[in-house]
């Protein structure tokens, strides 16, 4: 079982990007728990979604603490709420962020990923300019780095399950997919 | 059969519309809004030909549904805590009217203070309104209890409340298998009722009844619930030929050697689960009692699979003031006439939706093979 934790702002899309995952993992046969943190959302507030993968029914049912991985959907997180709390030493921490993996100074003990999700999302003209939707990218981006399901059923799942823009947020996954740049 | 993931919530609105409801009547209340979206949306676009009643309460939405059901249509409604609450006098209304209701509660704390967060005293303390009870544990079964609920209820004419947790399942995406609408049609016929409101037969239901009558009519309501304890597990098995799951009143997991077995409801009990295989690997020898129906309560199931145990532990996230939890004071209840049981430890804990970790439930079982006295209550983790 591996267990993923989402942190964005609201506004992001950072609820879609994980049911966009558990529909393309339930495409091809796995299991998947996504939840978002349980609360009252506010546009850009901190916000949090979980994700437990598996190749067998999942039973346990509550929060993440002590994730394999962790996903961050907006840099301006790093250093405002505790990212990297209970994180699995060796784990991935995929960042949407201009800058390369070695210069964000996480600790040795994690493998950094880093894509440029915010252009490509205003690229493909997602969301508006001052706030971009960077969930479809992020996932693609996700997909390369920790590779549970295949790009195909994703960007299925994609072109399916997003509410507007479909070639759009599928292109943007692709493009994510392909330029995220990964060290460890 | 359609693999999909879906949330809980809209597992209900599956149910429903493979049941081939004729009649839904709802009001919107978090977390239940979802429910009531797909319905209505359902409903516009022609998927469910149901009759859409909007109303301006859930006392209004339960007067609806039963109304609806006394005239002969299959009735769904969905609600969560104040809002069940508030149809609190229709629930006895429509149980003592024979009324085969069903409908979602998702559970959801009482205010004030105000809390969104799941936990079951809000279904619990409609225990006694005579409504059938099933507490779900995943998406999966939210969908196949609807289903379930009705081809129980329309044979022994008493209405069912399907209870999921708030978020934990009502907001939770995850796999589900949709069933084909023609294996549902063959396992479930469409509603018949002989005592139906028409207008070209007229009849007059729950008039005055004097002391002389109504025992009796209260005594074929509990018979109704007693039989029902052997159908739930009849179309259970029935269920599990056409579409390869069962459900029963309970799901007991490596009970048979236990020497500590927790009982728990909904996705506490998923939890506890994964609890004891973690604890199995490491030799201990702890079962998993789920209790599945809570109405009608399968005492003789609880009484067979606890009474061999050395200790028993119930796991309660739900209060009655100044009684404690309200699941233990049934275990307790069922083990009271069993000689030499064990002893009843009652835990009380997650309550307003503070989470439950394998972790607590792990340590639950480690701090009662060190005791030796059962504890009438336990408050996990509060602060003080």
């Amino acid at each position: 079982m591996i267990e993923i934790r989402f942190h964005g702002r609201g506004g992001q899309g950072t609820v879609v990007a994980s049911k966009i995952l558990a529909d393309a993992l339930t495409r091809e046969g796995k299991y998947i728990q996504a939840f978002p943190e349980f609360g009252v959302e506010r546009r850009g507030a901190p916000v949090a979604a979980y994700a437990r993968i598996s190749d067998t029914k999942i039973w346990p049912r509550h929060k993440i603490y002590e994730p394999d991985h962790i996903v961050i959907l907006d840099p301006t997180l790093i250093g405002a709420v505790p990212l990297l709390d209970g994180l699995k030493p060796g784990g991935w921490i995929l960042v949407n962020t201009t800058r390369k993996p070695s210069e964000l100074n996480f600790p040795k003990e994690y493998k950094v990923a880093t894509v440029d999700a915010t252009h490509i999302a205003l690229k493909y003209r997602l969301g508006s300019a001052a706030s971009p939707i960077v969930n479809t990218a992020i996932v693609g981006a996700f997909a390369r780095v920790i590779p549970v399901v295949k790009l195909e059923t994703l960007l299925d799942a994609i072109e399916e399950g997003v509410p507007i823009k479909p070639k759009e947020n599928r292109a943007a996954a692709e493009e994510a997919y392909n330029s995220v740049i990964m060290e460890g | 059969m359609k693999r999909m993931a879906i949330v809980g919530n809209h597992a209900l609105s599956y149910g429903a519309l493979l049941s081939r409801v004729q009649v839904i009547a709802a009001y919107p209340i978090t977390p239940q809004t979802q429910v009531v979206e797909l319905l209505s949306e359902m409903c516009a676009d022609g998927t469910l030909k149901a009759e859409f009643v909007k109303v301006e309460s859930e006392h209004s939405a339960m007067a609806a549904v039963m109304g609806a059901s006394a005239s002969g249509a299959r009735a769904f409604t969905a609600t969560s805590s104040q809002g069940l609450a508030l149809m609190h006098e229709v629930l006895h209304w429509v149980t003592g009217a024979r009324l085969p209701v069903v409908m979602g509660n998702i559970n959801r704390a009482f205010g004030p203070p105000w809390s969104i967060w799941t936990e079951q005293t809000d279904s619990l303390s409609q225990r006694d309104t005579g409504w059938m009870q099933i507490y779900a544990q995943d998406n999966q079964e939210v969908l196949d209890s609807v289903i379930l609920a009705y081809k129980v209820s329309e044979q022994v004419l008493l209405p069912t409340m399907v209870v999921l947790d708030a978020f934990f399942l009502s907001h939770t995406s995850e796999p589900v298998e949709i069933p084909d609408q023609e294996k549902v049609d063959e396992f479930l016929p469409p509603y018949e009722n002989k005592y139906i409101l028409n207008p070209d037969d007229p009849h007059a239901f729950g008039g005055l009844t004097n002391p002389e009558w109504y025992m009796e009519l209260r005594y074929k309501i509990h018979k109704a619930h007693e039989q029902s304890l052997d159908l739930i597990e009849k179309e259970g098995k029935e269920f599990e030929k056409m579409f390869g799951r069962y459900y029963g009143l309970v799901d007991p997991y490596k009970v048979d050697d236990a020497e500590i077995i927790l009982v728990a409801i909904s996705t506490a009990a998923s939890t506890a689960r994964y609890a004891v295989d973690l604890l199995r690997e490491k030799g201990k020898k702890v079962g998993l009692l789920r209790i599945r129906v809570f109405r009608p309560f399968p005492y003789q199931k609880v009484k067979d699979i606890l009474s061999n145990a050395k200790k028993v532990i119930v796991l309660d996230r739900n209060l009655s003031p100044g009684a404690g939890g309200i699941v233990a004071s049934e275990v307790r209840g069922a083990l009271a006439n069993v000689k030499n049981h064990p002893p009843v430890f009652s835990y009380i804990m997650g309550l307003g939706g503070r989470d439950i970790t394998t972790k607590h439930i792990m340590e639950l079982f480690e701090e009662v093979e060190k005791m030796d006295e059962g504890k009438d209550i336990i408050w996990k983790g509060v602060k003080l």
